[in-house]
């Protein structure tokens, strides 16, 4: 009883006002800083292609509504809204926003010597280790793996910072792993379409494997029925949004392997 | 003529690649939508899954969703190159097919307990049906790669 009465505390307070406005301030803070540097940039450059922002604002919306607001709420009780708020948060607003390829949008809207130093800084070596697709699925299904295997799922109910540093977390890797596998912003490090792929594969393996080990096991405190409904949601949702990625990475490769108009020795 | 048929010839593996991995993810395609979805037949978890067993479902069922996607695009990779062999390509789809549900109908089925065909007494008949369909279309699909790939050869060495 006096274990129910500490945890119905501990959820109102992250129910509270306080984390949702901590989680959702940045992504506010990104849309606003998206548009003014469209309308900034475009004085100079060509018109910023309106779908973009369509993009980047579809993404933040999708984002926020996944960390504050009804859904987040619900996610507290219902673990099948959660796994929605995850979809939302981890792979579907990271996917539209790395479609709105904010990094060149940056780059126009910045002064040459500033974006030369910004693209200095990307080019160097620790953030080759970043882009790199295989450490960026580690980050992004390890750490998956790490929250719905051991306790870190209940713990992250009862904490208010473990709270908000795993969604935090959940959206960073799933941004990070997206723009790893397909490029509409420049890229220093780039690697081959193969390397790519294989790497998609083992994530996507790695990602329906979970979903089944939810379903066998859930994680602490979870009811069995919210657990088989959640897995089922993750499963199908990830295989709906991957698709997307692998679309784009076939297609990437299509383009990039289109036979060079030359003299064809038969 | 001789100019396309020689192209085809140097794509060879690829038409082969192409047209097995469309297989493949057109039976798996299969499997889902009317074994799972429609029929419910099979059964998204079985409590006799073997850890191994989930291991191998996650990455076919990865592997299938990719096969499906860049199967088609390297179909049209061919086309473009004018190098597309439609015998070649439905020989690679028939090992692709049989292949993957031979090894589902006993590998993943039977070893890795991952579901059965159907919940039923008499599932044995069900696993034999299944089964003799795989090694008709795997049997196939290997006559037509031998056959096709012995003529890729006649084609360059000319």
């Amino acid at each position: 009883m006096n274990m129910d009465h500490v945890h119905e505390q501990a959820a109102r307070s992250l129910m509270g006002p306080a984390p949702q406005l901590i989680l959702a301030l940045p992504f506010v803070c990104a849309l606003i800083l998206y548009v003014w540097a469209v309308i900034h940039s475009n004085r100079r450059y060509k018109k910023w292609p309106l779908y973009r922002t369509v993009s980047w604002s579809a993404g933040i919306f999708l984002a926020v509504a996944a960390v504050a607001g009804p859904i987040a709420k619900m996610a507290h009780h219902d673990f099948k809204v959660h796994m929605l708020g995850h979809l939302f948060l981890g792979m579907l607003a990271p996917l539209l926003m790395a479609l709105a390829a904010p990094m060149t949008l940056t780059l126009r809207t910045l002064s040459r010597d500033k974006a030369r130093m910004l693209t200095r800084l990307l080019k160097s070596s620790p953030f080759r280790v970043l882009s790199d697709p295989f450490f960026a699925s580690i980050l992004n299904i390890g750490g998956l793996w790490l929250l719905y295997t051991t306790p870190l799922y209940s713990a992250m109910h009862e904490n208010m910072l473990l709270h908000i540093f795993i969604h935090l977390h959940v959206f960073l890797a799933g941004y990070l792993f997206t723009i790893s596998l397909i490029y509409f912003d420049p890229i220093p490090h780039r690697t081959s379409h193969l390397y790519r792929a294989i790497v998609l594969l083992i994530a996507l393996a790695a990602h329906g494997i979970l979903s089944k080990v939810i379903y066998a096991s859930p994680p602490e405190g979870v009811p069995v029925n919210q657990a088989e409904a959640g897995s089922m949601l993750m499963y199908y949702g990830g295989d709906a949004i991957d698709l997307i990625i692998i679309f784009i990475l076939c297609l990437q490769w299509y383009k990039a392997a289109r036979p060079k108009p030359a003299i064809i020795h038969l | 003529m001789v100019k396309v048929l020689g192209t085809r010839s140097i794509y060879s593996t690829r038409n082969l690649w192409s047209g097995f991995l469309c297989g493949l993810g057109l039976v798996a395609f299969i499997d889902e939508t009317v074994f799972h979805q429609l029929l419910h037949w099979h059964h998204f978890y079985d409590r006799s899954t073997t850890d191994i067993g989930l291991v191998s479902d996650g990455f076919f069922h990865a592997f299938s969703w990719f096969a499906t996607v860049g199967g088609f695009f390297l179909l049209a990779d061919l086309r473009r190159r004018n190098a597309f062999w439609q015998t070649r390509w439905w020989g690679g789809v028939l090992l692709g097919t049989g292949g993957f549900q031979l090894y589902d109908g006993t590998i993943q089925h039977k070893v890795m307990r991952i579901h059965e065909i159907r919940y039923v007494e008499n599932v044995l008949v069900y696993d034999l049906i299944w089964n003799a369909i795989a090694l008709v279309l795997l049997i196939a699909g290997i006559i037509v790669t031998i056959r096709t790939g012995k003529k890729a050869k006649a084609e360059l060495s000319q």
